[in-house]
């Protein structure tokens, strides 16, 4: 039985390299600095949906990512390694949304795709940590969820019924849950397979409207004329049938007061060498102070 | 109404640590509003919960008893929230941002369309200005808010601190990590009010959909919450080998051992060992960082060691910055050193 797979998916500020450009001279986050990568989570959330894909012929995976047009990028990363199909929702008014006005927006975007059986993402998106669009999304299309998977065991699509083995504080869990379902899967679950060389070679030019330069508007229609699978659906707010009031900043209940760059206090610090004198002088003196015992 | 309100999470019969934690806070941000603290149990067998919580200052405890309420599954607990949430209109809701407050606040949040912030590292009372349009001479509008949450968290990779508003929307959530609040009991004969309501008024038999079907809890493998020493390494240890010399010093200094996240991304340590803003927060007598950058994601976890003890081959390394004890030089030469002398003046 053939599954409907829908992978979310998001373009993030690679902020585990910060290099030292990484700061404005104006001490602000210069994120022009910030390589923006394909989210880990979400990389690890693909490669659970592409073995849904095997172990079920006919199955589909379709990923879906909101940000910029320049996001398309990981719909083309995730077609490299085996998705089939992508939607980049993208739009101005979309913009400055917290976590409840993007789970909104994706949920809409999920609806109008519709007819599926499970939704994966990552557990968390690096730029923000906060692991709260998953739960969200469930909760806005009225399913269940399980969080934090490190493993699906076992899907049965007669039964509607997903095992998962997922990490809990301390430990595992199995659970058994009913598809429909989201599914937010770790960063420490099976890594995501390699791009395919086969499949960059057919992907590497389909691209969503927004990316495209006037310049190449013909020949691009005609490439995608002859090869349909080279455009990646684009919708914007409208395409989603949106209420205006959920989405963007004024969806958002969350406003952010004040952003402070780190400055720290510099402590008296004593510097040393890694002489012998100094590495023994320092073990003395904790010791009489008895600070190590 | 109007109360601050704390989700406590429960292992079995056990309230956690970081539910108490957030007990003692939620009782100070209560008396600074001048509202009551009331707090949330939800599981199975609960007999006597109360006396695990009362004692933090809590005017009133709300029990949920049933058989499906423990293990945790995300829409039960979501149901109980969100329908005792509209009958009693909380201003503020805490949570612990562990596995379980992170799965079920998002739920509650989106279902009230409320605000929620995750891994706050500090939370405060206070006003907003909220700029809400322009009048015809295009000068901004503002509203002004009395008695906010402000949500106080790294954000960013940890490069910068937002302190985060929710101001039109109840209750203003926020997740905490175990650790970074202080628990202390407020008065072990505080009396409050114990109301144990009727779950299936609550949560529909249809809610009870996710089995689990196996469960292992295991007990921390260490203490680094109570350790007196910990040795920290950071991406800087290099390979997972010179990550184990850290082993070595801990054990002859009887310390526990911790990690910053990139020596945990690495593969160097294991995740429960995670110092930071997304792992532990400790307050150690000393605090030794081994190869650790010091980006502020960690600094959130330990700045409020006794003694910081920095040991890095990078001289400008941000942490050095809020050493005591600075020892330039690399992680490969001075660890043995330091276990060498260790060895020879400690008897």
């Amino acid at each position: 039985m053939a599954l409907k797979i829908i992978v979310l998916a998001k373009q993030v500020p690679d902020t585990r390299n910060v290099g030292p450009d990484a700061m404005t001279p104006e001490g602000t986050v210069n994120r022009a600095a910030l390589p923006a990568v394909f989210n880990p989570d979400d990389l690890n959330a693909l490669e659970q949906a592409l073995r849904l894909k095997e172990q079920f012929p006919g199955s589909t995976v379709s990923v879906v990512t909101m940000g910029l047009p320049k996001s398309a990028e990981v719909i083309r990363e995730a077609l490299y390694r085996g998705a089939d199909a992508g939607y980049v929702i993208t739009d101005r008014c979309l913009g400055g949304a917290d976590t409840l006005a993007t789970s909104y927006t994706i949920s809409q975007a999920i609806k109008k795709i519709g007819g599926f059986d499970i939704i994966l993402g990552g557990r968390q998106a690096i730029d923000g940590d906060t692991a709260q669009v998953g739960p969200q999304v469930a909760e806005k299309l009225g399913l269940t969820q399980v969080t934090y998977a490190e493993e699906i065991l076992n899907l049965d699509p007669e039964a509607k019924k997903v095992v998962i083995k997922r990490h809990i504080d301390g430990g595992v869990e199995t659970v058994e849950a009913p598809l429909p379902l989201v599914v937010t899967v770790n960063g420490s679950a099976a890594p995501c397979r390699p791009r395919n060389a086969k499949r960059v070679m057919k992907y590497k030019n389909a691209t969503a409207p927004a990316e495209r330069k006037p310049e190449q508007a013909e020949a691009i229609a005609a490439a995608i004329a002859a090869k349909p699978y080279l455009n990646i659906t684009q919708w914007g707010a409208a395409d989603i049938d949106a209420d205006m009031k959920q989405v963007g900043k004024t969806g958002s209940p969350t406003n952010v007061k004040t952003v402070k760059n780190i400055v720290f206090k510099a402590k008296e610090s004593k510097t040393l060498t890694s002489s012998d004198a100094d590495v023994e002088g320092l073990i003395v003196e904790l010791l009489n102070d008895k600070i190590i015992g | 109404m109007n109360s601050v309100f704390v989700y406590c999470e429960i292992e079995g019969k056990t309230v956690k640590d970081v539910s108490l934690e957030l007990l003692t806070k939620g009782r100070k941000l209560a008396n600074t509003l001048g509202v009551q603290l009331e707090c949330v149990c939800a599981g199975s067998g609960l007999d006597g919960i109360e006396n695990q919580v009362m004692k933090y200052g809590v005017d009133r405890v709300h029990v949920f008893d049933a058989p499906g309420l423990f293990p945790y599954t995300s829409n039960p607990h979501t149901a109980i929230l969100v329908n005792l949430f509209k009958e009693e209109d909380p201003q503020i809701c805490l949570m612990g941002a562990d596995v379980v407050g992170r799965d079920l606040g998002p739920r509650v949040s989106s279902a009230l369309f409320s605000g929620l912030t995750a891994d706050c590292t500090e939370l405060e009372i206070g006003e907003f200005d909220m700029n809400v349009g322009f009048d015809e001479n295009m000068k901004p509008i503002t509203k002004h808010y009395e008695n906010k949450l402000y949500q106080i968290r790294p954000a960013f990779g940890g490069n910068i601190v937002a302190t985060i508003v929710n101001p039109e929307h109840r209750p203003q959530m926020a997740t905490v990590r175990e650790g970074v609040m202080k628990k202390e009991v407020l008065d072990e004969n505080y009396k409050g009010e114990v109301i144990r309501h009727d779950v299936a008024k609550y949560v529909p038999e249809t809610e009870y959909v996710v089995r689990v079907l196996d469960r292992h809890v295991e007990k921390a493998k260490h203490n680094l919450k109570g350790a007196s020493i910990i040795v920290s390494g950071g991406y800087g240890m290099g390979s997972k080998e010179n990550f184990d010399m850290l082993f070595d010093l801990a054990k002859e200094i009887h310390a526990e051992v911790g990690a910053s996240r990139a020596a945990v991304d690495a593969g160097f340590a294991d995740h429960d060992r995670q110092i930071g803003q997304t792992g532990v927060t400790v307050r150690p007598k000393v605090y030794i960082a081994c190869g650790i950058s010091g980006q502020i994601q960690h600094i959130a976890g330990m700045q409020e060691s006794g003694i910081i003890i920095s040991i890095n081959n990078d001289p400008n390394a941000p942490i050095n910055t809020i050493a005591d004890y600075v020892i330039n030089g690399t992680v490969e030469e001075v660890i043995p050193k330091m276990i060498k002398y260790y060895k020879k003046n400690s008897k």
